[in-house]
């Protein structure tokens, strides 16, 4: 795979179809490549890497680079092209700008644990590439996932475990941003967080309760906008799982408002831009189950 | 607001719609319809003006329950903010019980401006509601842990 | 820094018996900002009014908060009084202590201490209130009207009888609509063509109107007062301007099978043809999907037959663009197709027929002269059944493409059929079969009453289970529910009463003017008993059945009512706009559109500007505009937008946050 796709960027680059190549740079330990941009053959021959620990996902890269002169090759895994299409339609990337390779993904592997397929690629909900140029290796298909399964876990605790479990994960938070950061769905021109105007910016952790709504407040900006591309858990140094937010508001959206996959198209009206008159009402909270 | 020493009062913060609710509100008042005092009412112009992060805003200043009180669903005078309003706040609401936050803490009730007797009804429930729940603290302590 | 005045009122005892006035002045006046806090016995009075004029001027105030009743009772009077002592009238907050507090709580001390915190809040929000200017925008002194059957005919003639320009624009070759293929009107029975056409004529020769036939709307832009509409004049391959309406060219054309729209396909037309007789404009229309001139270029008889030379094989679809004030919606209904209802036979039989068809079978200018013949074999019929509610009323789960609702004419109309059929046919049985007989609306069941007692029509509440064509009969299966039988009949001829559905332009034409509607493609009113002739996209106004069932004095009584909204807009030069409207902070909109997708009014566009950056380069950058003339305030977008970029004045994230905060505190 890594050869055919470097000695295709260099192609690309050769031939002056493209002037740029975004990637994976090989770092300095077997599972620290990092995204980046080539733009000569010997540098890709070099540095280019795509192996199981090239997670990060390109897409919110190419808001930056696909704003620039010329156009830029960009490789995407199945999950990046949901990120990248949901960019197209919220005009982020500019899509005339970018020759998209869609590239054959086997699942990525858990730095932690380097014998494990990292979680969100073990409970992986499609190996379909929904937007691509051209395909290097093979396009898989929309997986009947499992992903939903320590939501629904959490969803069936008692109200105090979930509670101590959240407590437990949330505790650990340093706010340092990173999920945020990496977020392909956070790509305001300024994040409320970072807006003294916006009434939700605090930097330092100076009120714990601040902090908390930091995750719920994100989360809820994403609602609807996120693929469930898993960047936010990956890059954790805490290792919250803070995808089972996310995946939350998803499991709620298509159990009330029926199946909605973020990025699936680039023309869909989102779930919370949407409604019908016989919408759930806001009981139906109280209604489930346990408490 | 600590009426003496030993009752908690809870602090409730209202949204109420201009257009129904708040009128619904004003109505409760004409007809001398009682409800707890510790309920606030802020005037929106809909439903759909109000941001989650109000909400999280209210629990994060100090309240202990927060409502939104809108026209019936159908009869939203901007004909659709309340339907956006209800899948907003059905999706924070549930959030906020997965993490552990007591549900009973939010609610969202559509009073038209004809149901004065509905709008203080749902009033009186949901301070009776929230005085058992007590002082809102896990939104508070979700962090800390000892 | 903010100065701002408090004033406390008593509304007599209806405050101050509950609420210890003097307390919350006193409270109010340790509040950061606060210049100056008084109690006063009633603030609405001319010299409670006068003390805040007063006060602002003496104090010099930037802001003031006025405690008091609700402020659907007393801002607006309190906003005058602050702009009459050189306020902004926007920077005036109301605490309303009355109807939320002193009239609900009894006692003293807690009602005192909430009005404080309501007093603490509405300062906290003045503090951060923006004097805001009401805009105004110019008015386009023209009205369109879509659609030109008797709601749009009606409209059109009501807006140039107060003295405003209007077009009509209809997709046929004609206006007239369904109104012109009725043969009778109910309760009265006057002849439909007999009231339409000089309505129609009137139209043509009122010199305000100008008739856009065989035209469609293809694009809307701007907003209330400011329409630029595109209008797609269709090729008719007819010079209007020529064209003297003579037929001969619709007699001697050559392609004589094209099923005629008009009579619903119960006979043939010519590839070029005019509707009907009185139609307006007299022109003739060529078919393209007929005409072999067109199709092959081998024909070109009409155009050797027209002494005038109007024939033009060349035409091609025009586009125009037109200023309008207001728009006002009329494209009407259709009758449901029910070839689904296998059940009735209506595809197997030519016998069974819609109402709309009988109502050409009747009609003297129909495919059979007015005289009453089976469509199969042309013979009289001596049984005819007629059944109700075909695809209304159905429930929701049906699959049939039926409607929930209730088509409203059906039962009228069926009572008119059947006591006309009775009339000119006495030798003839007709049945009814109804679910319900629903016939509010003045002379109405006297006219169902004569139908059934006079006329001798037989009414069975009961639904029609099955038509089996046989024998050159219709065998009727039926349930006469009150006598509680299975009932056999066998008819000559069975009438469906379709359901009706707003016309199939209606859904995309609501898209172009952003204009809501229902899950039935029904318009939506802006409200449904108080503006039910409005739109609630301002400037788009509702007429005749589009927006609901409706029988035709209802149309006209509702496109008259359309009309004098249409009046009241053209007859103001500016409009004044509210100024509590969203407004977009460029600087911080990433340009995601997700505001676009929830604004009901369509207020919200995109388009990129160019912004310098900290580095002196510039950027191009997709963002949002809000056009405040367009915008009611209700602030979705602003929820919407996660970057906060969207914001409503007069009730900004600060202000409701500030609230939050003194309530809270």
């Amino acid at each position: 795979m890594q050869k055919v796709m470097i000695e295709r960027a260099a192609e690309l680059l050769s031939s002056g179809k493209v002037n740029r190549v975004l990637g994976w740079r090989a770092g300095l330990f077997a599972h620290d490549n990092t995204p980046s941009v080539f733009t000569d053959a010997a540098d890709l021959q070099a540095n280019f890497v795509y192996n199981e620990f090239c997670g990060a996902n390109l897409s919110k890269y190419l808001v930056k680079e696909s704003d620039k002169e010329g156009t830029v090759a960009v490789f995407l895994k199945p999950c990046d092209t949901y990120s990248f299409n949901q960019l197209i339609a919220e005009h982020k990337i500019k899509r005339d700008n970018v020759y998209a390779i869609g590239v054959q993904c086997n699942g990525m592997k858990d730095v932690n644990d380097r014998e494990k397929l990292e979680e969100r690629c073990a409970s992986c909900k499609s190996r379909k590439h929904v937007a691509y140029d051209e395909l290097i290796g093979e396009s898989g298909e929309i997986l009947d996932s499992n992903r939903f399964d320590m939501v629904e876990k959490l969803e069936n605790m008692t109200s105090e475990e979930r509670f101590e479990f959240w407590r437990g994960e949330l505790s650990r938070c340093v706010r340092c941003n990173a999920c945020r950061n990496v977020c392909p769905a956070c790509t305001c021109e300024k994040c409320i967080f970072d807006n003294p105007d916006s009434g939700s910016a605090n930097k330092a952790p100076a009120d714990p309760f601040e902090e908390n709504l930091f995750h719920i407040i994100r989360a809820f900006h994403v609602a609807g906008r996120c693929t469930d591309c898993g960047e936010c858990s990956r890059v954790c140094p805490e290792n919250i799982p803070l995808h089972l937010l996310n995946r939350k508001f998803i499991k709620d959206i298509n159990e009330l408002y029926g199946e909605y996959q973020a990025g699936e198209t680039v023309n869909e009206r989102g779930p919370l831009v949407n409604y019908t008159q016989g919408d759930a009402e806001p009981s139906v909270v109280y209604e489930r189950g346990n408490s | 607001m600590q009426m003496n020493d030993n009752t908690f009062r809870p602090k409730i913060v209202a949204f109420c719609c201009n257009w129904c609710s708040y009128a619904g509100a004003d109505l409760a008042g004409t007809n001398r319809l009682n409800y707890p005092a510790d309920v606030k009412i802020i005037r929106v112009p809909c439903s759909c003006r109000v941001n989650p992060t109000f909400v999280l805003r209210a629990f994060g200043r100090g309240a202990d329950g927060v409502i939104i009180c809108g026209c019936h669903p159908g009869d939203c005078h901007y004909t659709s903010g309340n339907y956006y309003a209800r899948r907003r706040m059905t999706l924070l609401f549930s959030m906020l019980d997965y993490l552990g936050i007591e549900r009973e803490r939010t609610r969202v009730e559509w009073v038209s401006a004809a149901e004065g007797a509905k709008f203080a009804q749902t009033m009186n429930s949901f301070v009776e509601t929230v005085t058992k729940l007590g002082k809102n603290k896990r939104l508070e302590d979700l962090r800390c842990k000892k | 820094m903010q100065r701002i005045g408090v004033f406390v009122c008593h509304c007599g005892s209806n405050i101050a018996a509950t609420v210890d006035v003097k307390a919350v002045a006193e409270a109010a006046k340790h509040e950061s900002g606060v210049v100056f806090s008084a109690d006063y016995q009633y603030m609405c009075s001319e010299s409670g009014q006068d003390l805040i004029k007063d006060m602002i001027k003496e104090h010099k105030l930037t802001g003031i908060v006025v405690c008091s009743c609700s402020p659907r009772m007393h801002e607006n009077t309190f906003c005058k009084a602050a702009a009459a002592g050189g306020l902004n009238p926007y920077m005036v907050e109301i605490a309303n202590i009355r109807e939320q507090c002193s009239w609900i709580h009894k006692d003293m001390p807690s009602a005192t201490a909430k009005a404080i915190v309501l007093v603490r809040s509405a300062i906290a929000k003045v503090t951060l209130n923006a004097p805001l200017t009401a805009g105004t925008s110019p008015v386009t002194k023209r009205a369109l009207v879509i659609g030109g059957g008797i709601a749009g005919i009606q409209t059109a003639l009501d807006i140039a009888d107060a003295g405003f320009e209007v077009d009509i624009v209809e997709k046929e070759p004609t206006i007239g609509g369904k109104m012109a293929q009725i043969d009778k009107t109910f309760p009265t029975l006057d002849c439909a063509a007999c009231i339409l056409t000089p309505k129609m004529v009137e139209a043509a020769q009122n010199d305000k109107i100008r008739i856009f036939s065989y035209s469609e709307v293809s694009a809307v832009k701007g907003f209330v007062g400011n329409f630029t509409v595109t209008i797609k004049r269709k090729a008719r391959y007819v010079k209007e301007d020529l064209c003297t309406g003579c037929g001969l060219c619709t007699e001697k054309c050559p392609q004589k099978k094209v099923p005629n729209e008009f009579n619903l396909g119960l006979d043939n037309r010519r590839a070029i043809y005019i509707p009907f007789a009185q139609a307006i404009p007299k022109i003739a229309t060529i078919d393209p999907d007929y005409c072999t001139m067109l199709k092959s270029g081998k024909c070109g008889v009409c155009s050797k037959v027209c002494s005038a030379g109007a024939i033009d094989y060349q035409a091609k679809d025009e586009f125009i663009d037109v200023n309008y004030g207001a728009i006002v919606a009329a494209t009407g209904f259709n009758p449901i197709k029910v070839d689904k209802y296998d059940e009735f036979a209506y595809a197997q039989s030519p016998d069974v027929v819609t109402s709309l068809e009988y109502e050409r079978l009747m009609n003297a200018a129909g495919p059979t002269g007015g005289t009453l013949l089976r469509p199969s074999d042309r013979t009289h019929p001596h049984t005819i059944v007629f059944v109700q509610c075909v695809g209304s009323r159905e429930s929701e789960d049906s699959t049939k493409c039926g409607k929930s609702y209730c088509s409203k004419i059906c039962c009228m109309y069926t009572a008119k059929h059947a006591m006309l059929t009775r009339e000119k046919y006495p030798d003839t049985d007709v049945y009814v079969f109804y679910i319900d007989v629903r016939t509010p609306g003045k002379s109405f069941d006297e006219f169902y009453r004569r139908a059934v007692e006079q006329y001798g029509v037989h009414y069975i509440k009961g639904m029609v289970g099955k038509v089996t064509p046989e024998g050159g009969k219709l065998k009727v299966q039926a349930s006469d529910l009150i006598a509680g039988k299975q009932l056999h009949i066998d008819a000559d001829m069975v009438v469906l009463a379709a359901a009706i559905e707003p016309d199939k332009t209606a859904r995309p034409l609501a898209t172009l003017l952003t204009a809501s509607m229902d899950t039935n493609d029904f318009f939506t009113e802006a409200h449904p008993k108080l503006r039910p002739v409005e739109s609630p996209t301002a400037g788009v106004f509702l007429s005749g059945a589009c927006q609901g069932p409706k029988d035709i004095p209802e149309t006209v009584a509702q496109a008259g009512a359309a009309a004098s909204k249409v009046i009241g807009l053209l007859a103001k030069d500016h409009l004044v706009c509210n100024p509590c409207v969203a407004n977009a902070n460029e600087m911080l909109c990433s340009g995601c559109s997700q505001c676009e997708k929830v604004c009901p009014y369509g207020a919200i566009t995109y388009s990129y500007k160019e912004f310098r950056m900290p580095d002196r380069t510039t950027k191009l950058r997709l963002v949002a505009s809000v056009n405040a003339a367009v915008c009611q305030g209700c602030g979705a977008c602003t929820v919407t937008c996660p970057s906060g970029a969207m914001d409503l004045k007069g009730f900004s994230n600060k202000q409701i946050m500030a609230e939050v905060d003194a309530i809270c505190k």
